[in-house]
């Protein structure tokens, strides 16, 4: 094993750490956009499609890199689109943002007290 | 000079990334940080165009156009009710890549023969679970979008040879190990990972979905790492992990919301259903049958409501009647809230999503535990296409297979009005004395069809 290696388990050991801290504390109200969040990050493995696709290793490394590339793509773009999409769907009562946010904002303080009551 | 500066990008977008994850937290903070990730994202393509030493630009930008031509419509016109597909499609596009990847980097021309043993221990981890992510997805998104049917599709000895399949390419895994010129041992290694992606998603029926999607969603987190390992790059190191990490949590969540033990989904061995029905508690009863006119009035008065909307609601889309229907009664002074149990809908946190686009605040989506407090000071429960979510016996009958499942307390609520299809069982061919308890009502029918009666005779109340 080379010291390289040993330096990537000490990567992978604290990446791993650390993320497990922060998706513990993701609320099951947001794990659809979790997944799609991660989705679009694993994108990040277009960083390696770019350079088998660009490097001139051959015919069938060209090939095997483009379509690596365009799927790579397909999930960054569509990836945090449709995160961000989502996210800006839920919102509080009486948000004063889109229209639905509208309607329920006049209902508000009629229902507020009713909240409050165990 | 310019390797520091790639690394120095890569740094910024691991940081990034991490804040994002982190901002996910809350749902007023999560906009914000996707959007820095986003940043990072082009931070860390930018520095790989400039200086990875990519000497033609020419295939890699066709690539990155049929890529971002495919991933728009993927972004902005699926339908939230279509997620789960959408999001197995879209593990089998990033299991693809990765797959490919290893497979370039094991097959260029300086490659093989001059790999060392860990390398290609890495590289083979790498086809093992992105060969097995792709096929398995593929399958799940078809039968998502029922391309293929959605049932559970069991042959006789399965196991014996998913297992036998599975032992073959962990023997190719060490014979590449031993041997790591050998071609025929990479080659067999991916033909076998895309064979046995095909047949451990066979077997699954279409409410164990959710688990299924976490777990490949944790596989190709793992192929992640794994390429990481095998190309040195440290960022597609963090972000397998936290990919891997995700699914994983995920898949336990699920898993534990289902009543099947932890060893069951690492093995992947789920979608065998309980063998056989079993009878409830052995009490007895009639389901009582009411009108959508009687069942509006109750409605009409309350002061307390909570909805329950199961499986039953995702399957026939009836998110903006649940909705208008709520809306209704608190327009008239009640108060309606939404129960939201782990596995409703048709992955995890599906259903708060489809709810959140029919105009449902969030603050009016409650998690399991904490509803669970407020059942008994419920007027009302309305229980639409749930059933084993909300099954007293899970709770009460230690024969019962699905005892032990946590589940909404819907039986302590005064009234119950249950909208069901018909008087079948549920997913796991469990009687429910929910149904049958005196305080219960049931109204049949589609659950669009009986909610928009129930809306109907609301308004005329």
């Amino acid at each position: 094993m080379t010291s390289t290696t040993v330096v990537q388990l000490f990567v992978l050991l604290l990446a791993g750490f650390v993320g497990y801290q922060s998706i513990f504390r993701v609320p099951p109200l947001l794990h659809t956009p979790l997944m799609a969040a991660t989705n679009a990050l694993s994108g990040i493995s277009l960083v390696a499609s770019l350079v088998l696709a660009g490097s001139q290793r051959g015919t069938l490394a060209t090939v095997l890199g483009t379509i690596a590339v365009a799927c790579a793509t397909a999930n960054v773009v569509g990836g945090f689109l449709i995160t961000d999409r989502m996210l800006a769907m839920f919102k509080r009562a009486g948000a004063p943002t889109g229209t639905s946010g509208r309607n329920l904002s006049k209902a508000e303080p009629a229902r507020s007290t009713a909240e409050l009551a165990p | 000079m310019n390797e520091t500066f790639m690394q120095l990008a890569y740094l910024l977008a691991a940081f990034l990334f991490l804040v994002a994850l982190r901002d996910l937290s809350r749902p007023e903070s999560a906009r914000r940080g996707m959007r820095l990730a986003a940043f990072g994202m082009a931070v860390a393509i930018a520095a790989t165009l400039l200086e990875a030493g990519i000497v033609s630009y020419r295939w890699l930008t066709v690539g990155a156009v049929v890529g971002a031509a495919a991933g728009y419509p993927l972004g902005m016109w699926v339908p939230m009710t279509a997620m789960p597909q959408r999001i197995a499609l879209s593990h089998a596009f990033g299991a693809l890549a990765t797959t490919l990847v290893g497979v370039g980097e094991y097959l260029r021309p300086s490659g093989v023969g001059s790999l060392t043993r860990s390398h290609v221990a890495a590289l083979g981890l790498e086809v093992l679970f992105g060969g097995l992510t792709v096929t398995g997805s593929l399958m799940a998104f078809g039968k998502l979008q029922e391309i293929l049917p959605g049932r559970p599709l069991v042959f006789r000895f399965q196991n014996a040879i998913n297992i036998a399949l599975l032992t073959a390419g962990a023997a190719s895994l060490v014979w590449l190990v031993a041997m790591p010129s050998e071609a025929a041992a990479f080659k067999a290694m991916l033909v076998i990972a895309l064979a046995v992606g095909v047949l451990i998603v066979l077997p699954i029926g279409g409410a164990d979905m959710p688990v299924v999607i976490s777990l490949l969603n944790s596989y190709a987190g793992v192929a992640a790492v794994a390429t990481g390992f095998a190309i040195n790059n440290n960022i597609l190191i963090i972000v397998g992990a936290l990919d891997g990490l995700s699914g994983f949590i995920l898949s336990v969540v699920m898993s534990k919301a289902m009543n099947r033990s932890f060893a069951n989904v690492l093995f992947g061995a789920f979608g065998a259903a309980p063998a056989g029905a079993v009878a409830g508690s052995g009490i007895g009863g009639e389901m009582v049958e009411t009108t959508a006119e009687a069942a509006a009035l109750r409605l009409a008065y309350a002061e307390r409501v909570i909805m329950v909307p199961g499986y039953g609601l995702a399957v026939s889309q009836a998110q903006h009647q649940i909705k208008e229907l709520g809306d209704l009664i608190e327009k008239r002074g009640g108060d309606v809230r939404y129960a939201i149990h782990p596995v409703a809908g048709r992955m995890p946190g599906h259903m708060n999503v489809l709810l959140a686009e029919a105009g449902v605040p969030y603050d009016k989506l409650v998690e399991m535990d904490e509803i669970n407090e407020k059942f008994s000071g419920a007027d009302v429960a309305v229980v639409v296409g749930a059933n084993d979510v909300v099954n007293p016996a899970a709770r009460t009958n230690p024969a019962s297979p699905i005892y032990g499942m946590p589940i909404l307390k819907v039986s302590e609520a005064k009234s119950v009005l249950a909208l069901k299809r018909g008087k079948g069982k549920g997913f796991s061919g469990v009687e429910n004395d929910l149904f049958i308890e005196p305080k219960t009502t049931m109204l049949f029918g589609d659950a669009k069809q009986s909610l928009l009666s129930l809306i109907a005779e609301v308004k005329t109340a």
